[in-house]
């Protein structure tokens, strides 16, 4: 078991906490940096989905795993981002100015949807989002000069000053320096005033307000911010997909995420990673079992939904803090052995809540 | 008045008919502790709730005096209130359940933050200064109020107790003028309530900090209060010294009954 001995507040502040940190999240990033040349072109491209779904996960984790504001209606700004990002790179800007609109517009619109959230909370707010989904999906489908309506649209390959980025490896450290500076943005902002009063508005709004907190400005920057990563997410979807439809960002795909940062975990940032390594992994999963299982299953039409409807069932159930949970459980059965209880991480229910006063 | 800090003026809130707080006035003194008593349902927590701006009162204002002059509180938003230099508790505890006790206390420290958002996002070493006076102030109460042990806990599992002086120590690293506590000793047990009358003088005289304070416990309310305020059904009853507004006719009547009321009951002897 390690013992941190603490003889300075920036222990406290620093990203990486300890010695362990450093070497460990140093042996991630190194594999993540080999990957390119450990693994063949398909698994590849998965990872790369990986990284653009971590990317977007950190985003809705942001929301409504730190500020408590929950959208069902995510797959939407996803949308926004891949559309912009294409009619951008279409009508020549390069890569990183067309990122720039594409992170842009979708904070703008994050901040439109954001506003029902000063007024409504929970279940309600969620049927806002979802709704708001299905307008910009039908606003995709039909506005066909703009988004070639349900024909689609092509995205060509980013072009970073002048060089295209045509090749698979090429993209996937695209993705993966976005991914690393979208998390290191985002754990900035949660060890800084703006993201405890995320946090707070989370726990408990009447005395975050007491505690000078606006909620109204920091509910509204929860929603740019968290749309502006989806909308990253999307452009880099756009482009590695090649080719978008508005039915890549029905309500099925926010169901999808929000069943991401569910698994992953609520309210860490490495469940939103560890949230679509699920999402990507599980799909092939159960096509590689597709065989070895008899044609009566295995061939069932609706197999996939099923096994994703269970799997969330029971991770509700029996581990709410999802994946990233059960490590923590799990590492620290190995750090106190043999000395782990059951209740240890066990919390307190608690049966006072004052009247919200609303 | 130079050593007014708050004032009530005529303070009124109806919802629907009922007349929670009706014509209230009352001034709070610079360095005093100021209690409010009464009955269940007397209005206390809506004279809180009112100073917090999370009610809007129907009539009359409160206003905040500074060196620079007078603001009246009732044209201000519910988040500018902390600003200004007041903090409160709760009567049933708010504080951030899924956040350690340290993350609560900086949490208290938000109206100090001088850092913008791009700033925030980059962490730049401005952040890093400030993260470090804030962690130093959050120690400083922290050590006040002897919650080193429970410093990285997780609030969800504290005992009830030590909430109560969680939410004290959230309300002091703001660093307020005056502080308002919503029946500090509630679901305490006696040992704690020493603690807290302890605590509280020592806010009042070691920190400087004025108190606005509801309270049931008369003994805590007898050995901190400099005046005390008894309220019922919205009205003020009796306004003075502690011992005073116990005497009170009135006070006792709210909180016994009347001579009259009783007499009736009473078996008249055969």
């Amino acid at each position: 078991m390690r013992f941190v001995f603490k003889t300075h507040y920036d222990q406290d502040i620093n990203l990486a906490k300890h010695g362990g940190h450093v070497f460990w999240y140093g042996c991630l990033m190194l594999m993540l940096l080999a990957c390119p040349w450990l693994l063949a072109e398909y698994w590849l491209a998965q990872l790369t989905f990986v990284l653009i779904y971590g990317i977007v996960g950190l985003g809705l984790m942001l929301l409504a795993g730190f500020t408590g504001q929950f959208s069902i209606g995510h797959a939407a700004f996803l949308g926004v981002g891949a559309y912009t990002q294409a009619v951008c790179t279409q009508a020549g800007l390069s890569f990183v100015p067309a990122l720039v609109c594409a992170m842009g517009l979708s904070a703008a619109v994050g901040v439109v949807v954001g506003l029902p959230a000063l007024r409504v909370k929970g279940i309600y707010l969620g049927i806002a989002t979802l709704s708001f989904g299905f307008i910009v999906e039908e606003v995709l489908a039909r506005w066909e000069s703009m988004t070639g309506g349900n024909a689609g649209i092509h995205i060509k390959a980013p072009n970073l000053w002048g060089q295209e980025v045509s090749s698979d490896q090429g993209f996937y450290y695209l993705c993966l320096l976005l991914a690393v500076a979208s998390t290191l943005g985002v754990l900035n902002l949660l060890r800084s005033p703006t993201g405890r009063a995320f946090v707070a508005i989370r726990d408990s709004e009447i005395s975050a307000q007491s505690m000078g907190i606006h909620l109204a400005y920091y509910k509204t920057l929860s929603f740019a911010i968290s749309a502006a990563l989806a909308g990253l997410g999307g452009a880099l979807y756009g482009h590695k997909m090649q080719f978008i439809s508005p039915d890549q960002f029905s309500v099925l795909q926010s169901i999808d995420l929000l069943l991401m940062i569910v698994v992953g975990g609520l309210g860490s940032v490495h469940g939103a990673f560890l949230g679509a390594l699920f999402l990507i992994v599980l799909p092939q999963l159960i096509s590689l079992s597709k065989d070895a299982l008899p044609d009566a299953i295995g061939l069932a039409p609706g197999l996939q939904s099923l096994v994703y409807g269970v799997v969330l069932i029971a991770f509700v159930l029996f581990e709410p803090m999802g994946i990233h949970g059960r490590w923590l459980k799990v590492r620290t059965y190995f750090q106190v052995f043999p000395f782990y209880r059951r209740g240890l991480f066990k919390r307190q229910k608690t049966f006072q809540k004052s009247d919200r006063l609303r | 008045m130079s050593d007014t800090l708050l004032q009530a003026h005529e303070l009124s809130v109806h919802f629907g008919g009922v007349k929670a707080v009706n014509q209230v006035s009352f001034d709070v003194r610079r360095g005093e502790v100021f209690t409010l008593i009464g009955p269940n349902g007397a209005g206390k927590t809506t004279v809180f709730n009112l100073i917090s701006r999370i009610y809007q009162p129907t009539g009359g204002h409160i206003t905040w005096h500074t060196p620079q002059g007078m603001v009246n509180l009732t044209d201000r938003p519910a988040h500018s209130v902390a600003q200004l230099g007041i903090a409160r508790t709760f009567q049933n505890i708010e504080l951030f359940e899924h956040a350690s006790v340290l993350q609560n206390l900086l949490i208290g420290r938000h109206v100090h933050h001088q850092t913008g958002f791009w700033q925030n996002l980059l962490f730049t070493p401005a952040v890093k200064r400030s993260e470090r006076a804030f962690r130093a102030h959050a120690e400083q109460v922290i050590e006040l109020l002897d919650l080193q042990h429970h410093r990285d806990s997780t609030v969800a599992g504290l005992p009830y107790g030590v909430r109560k002086v969680v939410e004290l120590a959230r309300a002091l690293c703001t660093e307020p003028q005056l502080l308002l506590l919503d029946e500090p000793s509630s679901g305490l047990n006696t040992e704690e309530t020493d603690d807290m009358v302890f605590w509280i003088r020592d806010i009042q005289h070691e920190l400087g900090i004025t108190i606005l304070m509801v309270e049931h416990d008369m003994r805590l309310v007898n050995l901190v209060s400099d005046r005390v305020l008894a309220m019922n059904q919205g009205q003020v009853l009796a306004l003075g010294s502690p011992s005073d507004v116990q005497n009170h006719p009135d006070v006792i009547e709210a909180y016994l009954g009347s001579a009259d009321d009783v007499s009736h009951l009473r078996r008249t002897p055969p």
